[in-house]
């Protein structure tokens, strides 16, 4: 006969010292955890209003500019730095962390700063163009002062300057060689060395509103234009590659940093479209929500993320395989966008509008830099997880899902709404009332492409 | 290991392989030659014992492999793979290959953390004739180590029992309450009293809340809520005259029913009745929760056994399980049996997933109360004796694993301690603790239910469950439907069947025919007049306001004449209909 029973130690589950840990004894048996799904469901919903009630996106507005701030440039090699242009030609040069002006220029330009870009190079050098027809190199630098001994900002002169023909409409800088590319009727290639762009690339005749060069494909570059065109080229070559029309003009354009084929448009027509320069026949996403003309688009650092500006007052962050906003911002004082980007970290969002104030948002409404306990961070981990997991039960989507929008616009969306409703129904009465096959079906991604040609 | 070992360190023992050199050489330079084969010979057996050495672990890994696999399927929950079947798109089906990936590997890890667990269930082991329902508690207690002998002990309470017993969650505390009024909170294994108290009334029923903190006692008239000091905290006035309860701990709802056969769930956490259900079957005296599901049930005095939630008015499940009244339920906590015990002297097993006998026992005497553990044995008392069974419940058992009597008693409630091998008795001359190895659950989980529990994880856990509190509308039959996707038809599927919904119903009625009778509305006369074959949105749109105006007016000829006449009846018909829309 042998007889065993439960017999515990009080010492293998209770902690020796109160300055240990308490002892965590586990049992992932399924029978110890009975509406284990009821329960994680519970918590997903939880999580999901605690995410709501933790989203705080707005972080600051800085001011100091006059006019709208109509351009911005993110210092490539320091995370902090960020430079805007207004309308008046002011340039400031912006510490995130510090929320102040570290430098600026007054009358950079006169007129429209309408562009500006770092030497991916440097740190401090960078690159403006102005409806003034100028093309200005600058170098924001610390230096000592010899009376104060205070480190202070180098004197606000442009390093060199050109001349152009035309008003310049954007810049962009070449990722590795002494390059730049500027846009006004044509998109012109510019030396650093040079007072003459080496060459001007036309392709049709009409402003050109953008230009970007590829940051990771280094000889491609992109630009639009108001004839409703996206035009590709090829720096080796000198030559366009493609040209892709669209049934709206474009406001800015976007490479995708991690997928150099892709790139994103932001549309007049209140959307904003990814395309594979490989096959541009249709769109490989269509990214729906804005009431108004995207003004601006950036991709995250990480390729995955978009941010969209928009005359709509609003800005909207897009997961890049999706078809609606994940988040939108505004605020009550905010105007017209008209650019907005990523920080280097993907962490934080800078965008400029029409009434001069350079705001600052958290890329991810709910999420707080710092440092985490490590239980904290397992507890957001988990809280993640079961909210994916359950995010397509209709009350965790719909908590997850809800926006309060500004009055205006979410009436402009209602309006929106019933236009597009109407305009189906009168194609769908088309079909109904015509031979068969004579009114098809055409693709969201397929409906803003009119043509492609290749030269 | 140590055959293996042998095998390579003596090679040349069997191996003929030199000797057949030696014998095959004459030259120097044939010699020289003969030395390459000698070489590769040796090379040869190395490698040949090294390949016996990798399948040999690899016979052993697969043996882990197959253990591994064995106990990997405990932990896969059903409900939990998708199935890659319906998914049509290429990316989708990535998803759900992957989603099934990750089930499976969670489930092995699990498994895998399964060498954590350091306790060992409990066990009689008998030898030739011993029997193990022979042997006494005191040859048990003598048997076995000091730490369990403590838990075997007997409280003699003449003057207020027959006594009902419960334990907290964690099995840490022990309430007992006394038919004539005498409550005491215990915390057992340590014998020290945390609360005693005398209510002076007739005490139907004790039961513990979430924790020890508060428990609620079931007296003559209404069920009171006790703090841990003894303190009344609440008096539930809406459980009038109930003769059992019990604790839904996941929803915080105390569900009892009684001379009434009302059954009630009450919010302890809000204090809401969340639900009140007739039974329509007379006074109720056995109640039981499944642990699995959480849904109640119910033994009646007609021999039914009705399974209900809180979401529905009517029974789930209604079940003829004896010829006389039913008198006690147990459920096992896997939610797949449950035996009932009745006045016909029956003890019958269940399977609640088809709802069909399993086995049917005979009782002496009728069993007044009966508990399954943690493990599944299953405890019966009747009149001074309390037996217990082992595999009782999957095979008709031949002979009872322990039995225990209780001399010129009456057994009248019996609980298994979780996560002990000790079973409570209340009978009408006190308590009794007796010990019945392999009946608890081992090895603990602290997040669920920890018996070492500091008071400060007591708090935590209270404001956790508290946040992770369950909605009754989630107690359903099968508790994993949340979150579980319906069967979603095809939108052509759908569109076909709406249309074929609505040519029925068109054809059902002339559509040329001038009414002469009854209610005639534009919006019929349209539906009326337009063609026939063409089915639209607009059309839709019109059968379904007359469906919805055809409701309103039953609606409103069902409502109170008094308040739909008069003058301002037109204004009160509009908000109702309203309230409808």
């Amino acid at each position: 006969m042998k007889i065993k029973t439960i017999s515990r130690s009080s010492a293998d589950y209770v902690r020796e010292r109160v300055t240990d840990i308490q002892k965590v004894q586990r049992n992932f048996d399924p029978l110890l955890h009975p509406q284990e799904k009821a329960r994680e469901y519970t918590r997903a919903l939880r999580a999901a209003k605690l995410e709501r009630m933790f989203a705080k996106p707005f972080i600051c507005a800085l001011d100091g500019h006059v006019d709208g701030i109509y351009s911005i440039a993110k210092n490539p090699l320091k995370l902090d730095h960020v430079l805007s242009g207004s309308g008046d030609g002011e340039l400031r040069l912006w510490s995130l962390s510090n929320q102040k002006t570290l430098a600026r220029a007054e009358n950079a330009h006169d007129g429209m700063v309408a562009g500006i870009t770092y030497v991916p190079s440097t740190q401090n050098k960078f690159i403006s163009v102005g409806a003034d027809k100028f093309v200005k190199v600058w170098d924001f630098s610390l230096y000592s002062d010899f009376n104060t001994g205070k480190n202070v900002f180098s004197a606000m002169e442009p390093v060199t300057h050109y001349t152009g023909k035309e008003a310049f409409n954007g810049i962009d800088h070449h990722r590795n060689r002494d390059l730049f590319a500027t846009c006004s009727s044509v998109v012109s290639i510019w030396d650093v060395n040079r007072s003459e762009p080496i060459s001007n690339l036309v392709w049709g005749a009409d402003t050109i509103r953008t230009v970007k060069l590829n940051q990771s494909e280094v000889n491609v570059l992109a630009s639009s234009g108001t004839d409703r065109n996206i035009i590709l080229y090829d720096l080796r070559t000198s030559s366009p590659i493609s040209k892709l029309v669209m049934s709206m003009s474009s406001n800015a354009i976007s490479w995708n940093p991690t997928e150099p084929f892709v790139f994103a448009a932001a549309s007049e027509d209140h959307n904003c479209y990814t395309f594979d320069m490989r096959k541009m026949d249709h769109a490989t996403n269509v990214m729906k929500d804005h009431v108004s003309a995207v003004m601006d688009v950036d991709y995250s650092p990480t390729g995955l993320e978009l941010v969209t500006a928009s005359y709509d007052r609003t800005i909207r962050l897009f997961d890049a395989k999706r078809g609606h906003s994940r988040d939108v911002y505004h605020t009550k004082r905010m105007q017209r966008v008209f650019v907005a980007k990523y920080t280097m970290d993907n962490k934080f969002v800078v965008s400029g509008s029409d009434d001069g104030n350079l705001r600052v948002w958290r890329s991810e409404a709910s999420q707080r830099v710092g440092a985490k306990s490590s239980r904290q961070v397992a507890s957001l981990n988990y809280m993640s997880t079961v909210k994916d997991k359950f995010t397509h039960m209709p009350e965790v989507r719909r908590v997850l899902k809800q926006r309060n929008l500004p009055k205006d616009i979410s009436k402009a969306k209602r309006t929106k709404t019933a236009m597009l409703e109407a305009r189906k129904t009168k194609e769908e009465n088309k079909r109904k009332h015509s031979k068969p096959g004579s009114v098809p079906h055409v693709s969201e991604r397929v409906k803003p492409v009119v043509g492609v040609t290749f030269k | 290991m140590s055959t293996i070992d042998i095998e390579n360190t003596t090679p040349s023992s069997a191996n003929p392989a030199p000797k057949d050199v030696t014998i095959d050489l004459s030259s120097i330079k044939t010699f020289k030659l003969a030395k390459k084969p000698l070489k590769k010979r040796k090379d040869l057996k190395k490698s040949t014992s090294k390949t016996k050495k990798q399948t040999k672990t690899a016979n052993k890994e697969s043996e882990y492999e197959k253990q591994l696999a064995l106990k990997t399927k405990k932990y896969i929950r059903a409900d939990s793979i998708p199935s890659a079947k319906g998914t049509k798109h290429k990316k989708e089906k990535i998803l759900v290959t992957k989603n099934i990936d990750n089930v499976k590997m969670l489930a092995k890890k699990a498994a895998r953390a399964e060498i954590l667990k350091t306790e060992e269930p409990g066990y009689i082991k008998t030898q030739g004739m011993e029997k193990s329902f022979k042997l006494t508690q005191k040859f048990i207690e003598r048997n076995v180590d000091i730490n369990t002998a403590q838990k075997r002990f007997d409280l003699a309470l003449k003057d207020f029992g027959p006594y009902f017993i419960d334990y907290t969650r964690n099995g840490k505390f022990m309430l007992l309450g006394g038919r004539k009024g005498h409550i005491a909170s215990i915390d057992w294994k340590s014998a020290k009293i945390v609360s005693e108290f005398h209510v002076r009334e007739t005490v139907r029923d004790v039961q513990y809340l979430h924790n020890e903190s508060l428990f609620a006692i079931a007296q003559k008239k209404y069920a009171y809520i006790y703090d841990r000091s003894g303190a009344e905290v609440h008096c539930l006035r809406k459980m009038i005259e109930t003769q059992a309860m019990n604790f839904l701990p996941y929803h915080y709802l105390l569900a009892g029913v009684g001379n009434q056969g009302i059954l009630r769930y009450q919010d302890v956490s809000t204090g809401q009745v969340v639900a009140e259900h007739k039974t329509r079957l007379g006074p109720c005296k056995t109640l039981c929760t499944s642990e699995y599901n959480s849904i109640q049930h119910l033994g009646h005095s007609n021999g039914t056994v009705t399974l209900w939630s809180p979401s529905s008015t009517e029974p789930l499940v209604k079940m003829l399980c004896h010829k006389g009244p039913v008198n006690a339920i147990g459920i096992d906590r896997a939610g797949m049996y449950m035996a009932t015990s009745g006045l016909d002297g029956q003890l019958r097993i269940w399977d609640i997933r088809n709802y069909k006998v399993v086995h049917s026992y005979h009782t002496f005497s009728p069993a007044s109360c009966i508990d399954i553990s943690q493990l599944g044995l299953l405890s019966v008392g009747h009149g001074p004796h309390v037996t217990v069974w082992k595999d009782a419940i999957k095979t008709k058992a031949q002979s009872p694993y322990l039995s225990h009597l209780i001399p010129g008693s009456d057994v009248t409630s019996i609980s298994f301690v979780p996560y002990e091998d000790t079973l409570g008795i209340g009978h009408t001359k006190g308590i009794s603790s007796i010990i019945v190895p392999g009946s608890g659950e081992p090895n603990f989980d602290a997040y669920e239910a920890n018996p070492y529990e500091t008071s400060s994880q007591r708090r935590e856990n209270e404001v956790r469950s508290l946040l992770d509190k369950l909605q009754p509308e989630m107690i359903s039959l099968d508790p994993t439907f949340i979150g579980a996707l319906s069967e979603q038809k095809s939108s052509s599927q759908t569109l076909a069947e709406e249309k074929e919904r609505l040519i029925n119903s068109l054809k059902s009625k002339d559509p040329l025919k001038v009414k002469k009778r009854g209610r005639n509305s534009a919006a019929k006369r349209m539906l009326r007049k337009k063609q026939m074959n063409v089915i639209d949105a607009k059309k839709l749109a019109l059968i379904n306001q007359i469906e919805k105006d055809k409701k309103i007016r039953q609606m409103q000829s069902n409502t109170d004449k008094d308040q739909a006449s008069g003058p301002l009846s037109k204004f009160y018909n509009e908000k109702l209909r309203r309230e409808y829309l």
